[in-house]
């Protein structure tokens, strides 16, 4: 009897390890990769020449796992999402021979720019409707529209012309390579904002993919603001509208009265 | 070198729009006219959102005709109670102008009407312009005499009520015709960004008999405090003047007219009018021609929506 479990001792040990490496091995419950980022600067200035500006944002990959590493299992997708708001979508039909504004469509609480770069196509990372659901992509934003809609087919045109006039603006950008990996986990994404990118306070989302897996998410706020005389202007213009409106007129009176006096001829 | 336009939130070339400042404060002192009906097609031209535009124009008008107000008023060519009398219809007009704008705005229709308002206006002055003109071409081409002008002859607008005397014109009118001329313009005004000159005047000569001598002085008048009513009223409720812009082409604009008023003078009558007349046609068929073109694209986007604003 002793002699057997003697015998057993080994092989049990031998199941003791194998069970505990188990989990060693696959990672996800015991040791979870990390994901850390960090952006060129925090603030982007509009200046009186802005002509659109490029941020860079490096990340790094924690405890990630070597053979997925090897493989090319991490997927890393940065997005740099614009300010909210309601989008109206309007579409010209001919009337009486003269284009005019005949439909119109308004989209909830949209951003309004939108600049996402990934290692590879989303589509080949992730299937569309688990992208749909986290609403990742220029593709899969949600676009839900407002008040009653019959028809939807009309949802689906709308959307697309949506997307395609937001890309055609320069507003929403898409760089299916834009995020390189420098080191086996550092990498570096570059995001492009452009001249017309709306001021107000962005946010840099940073998503992390193992084998089609969402298992990290990582945000960073990003302030667009409008600097100098132009911030001033602005806010002047909508926090004092009348002194501003006043101060307008002012501005043209004087230039006015002050070009005669130059021009005068005694 | 470009320039941030912070109303317009777009970078523009600082010297296309000194250039279209200049132009049309050239033309405007060569004709003795405001200048709004020009800018305000050409900024559109430009990409520049109409809303920006029709109330950056208005602005730009105030600087235009402040310097011909003052010089009127020297000369004392200038009815200041006729001038009230217009002044009250023309920012009741112009209130109500302001109101309709934001409407429009709302229902996404802004720029098809301001585009179809250019193109009735100009469309119609522009031939009248050009008709007129010609036909006085071809009767100094065979040394003919200007038909005599009627003076005393009267028309239905001299049977209203109301009627009030103006020293100054040597009128004795009713004011009804007088403000709601004041009110059209007004509405004008707010919804096109004009000063309405081009058509004031001929209404106060043929329609209302007002003596020549002050007619122009006295719609400068109004004008000025019309759109600089305008200016302030668009600020407070659009929050589209875009100081920037209207500065460019305000500077631009005066400096051009200074010069323009000298060729101008040089210049026949006749000919000058069918020149203008020629180029307000073709500012109008430009912009009709992109009404009827299809456009590249049937959709467009407006952020903001119903609920929310």
């Amino acid at each position: 009897m002793i002699r057997a479990l003697l015998l057993l001792l080994p092989f049990l040990l031998l199941a003791e390890m194998a069970k505990a490496q188990v989990p060693l091995g696959q990672g996800p419950s015991a040791v979870r990769e990390g994901l850390e980022i960090g952006t060129s600067t925090s603030e982007i200035a509009i200046t009186s020449d802005f002509r659109g500006a490029d941020l860079t944002v490096f990340g790094a990959l924690n405890n990630a796992d070597e053979l997925f590493l090897a493989i090319g299992q991490y997927d890393v997708v940065v997005t740099l999402e614009g300010p909210v708001d309601y989008a109206t979508v309007r579409r010209k039909q001919r009337v009486f021979g003269i284009w005019m504004n005949t439909d119109s469509m308004t989209f909830e609480q949209v951003p309004e720019s939108y600049s996402i770069a990934s290692t590879r196509q989303l589509e080949d990372i992730q299937t569309a409707p688990s992208l749909n659901r986290l609403g990742v992509g220029i593709d899969h934003l949600t676009l839900s529209p407002t008040g009653f809609v019959g028809n939807g087919t009309e949802i689906t045109e709308f959307r697309e012309a949506y997307r395609r006039l937001k890309l055609s603006n320069g507003l929403y950008q898409r760089d299916t390579s834009g995020v390189r990996f420098v080191s086996p986990s550092l990498f570096r994404a570059t995001l492009r904002l452009p001249a017309n990118v709306p001021d107000g306070v962005h946010v840099v989302h940073a998503y992390l993919f193992k084998s089609g897996e969402l298992i990290q998410q990582r945000d960073l706020p990003l302030r667009v603001v409008k600097t100098g005389l132009e911030q001033t202007i602005t806010d002047a213009a909508h926090q004092q509208p009348l002194a501003y409106g006043l101060f307008s007129v002012f501005v043209a009176l004087v230039t006015g009265w002050g070009a005669s006096i130059m021009f005068r001829k005694d | 070198m470009t320039v941030y336009l912070p109303i317009a939130e777009l970078s523009v070339n600082i010297f296309i729009i000194l250039g279209m400042g200049a132009a049309v404060g050239f033309l405007s002192g060569m004709f003795g006219v405001g200048g709004g009906f020009l800018i305000t097609p050409l900024l559109i031209f430009y990409n520049i959102p109409p809303v920006v535009a029709v109330a950056t124009g208005a602005n730009q008008v105030v600087a235009s005709s402040v310097s011909g107000a003052i010089s009127h008023f020297r000369r004392g060519t200038l009815d200041v109670k006729l001038g009230s009398v217009l002044l009250i219809g023309g920012l009741a007009g112009a209130t109500v102008g302001v109101w309709i704008f934001s409407w429009l705005r709302r229902l996404g229709q802004l720029d098809l009407i301001i585009s179809l308002l250019y193109v009735v206006f100009l469309g119609t002055i522009g031939s009248l312009m050009l008709a007129e003109s010609l036909r006085a071409m071809r009767r100094a081409a065979r040394n003919e005499a200007l038909p005599l002008k009627r003076p005393g002859h009267h028309n239905w607008v001299h049977r209203l009520p109301l009627k009030m005397r103006f020293k100054k014109s040597k009128l004795y009118l009713s004011a009804i015709p007088v403000v709601a001329l004041g009110f059209g313009i007004g509405i004008l005004t707010s919804v096109m960004g004009v000063g309405g000159g081009f058509i004031m005047v001929p209404a106060m000569i043929y329609l209302l008999r007002i003596p020549t001598n002050v007619v122009v002085g006295t719609s400068l008048f109004q004008i000025i405090f019309v759109t600089a009513y305008t200016t302030i009223v668009q600020a407070a409720t659009n929050y589209s003047v875009d100081i920037v812009l209207a500065t460019i082409l305000m500077v631009a604009g005066v400096i051009g007219a200074q010069y323009g008023v000298r060729v101008g003078q040089k210049l026949r009558g006749e000919q000058l009018r069918a020149l203008l007349g020629l180029l307000v046609l073709a500012v109008g068929l430009r912009l009709a021609i992109d009404l009827v073109v299809t456009p590249a694209d049937i959709y467009s986007i407006a952020v903001g929506g119903f609920g929310n604003r």
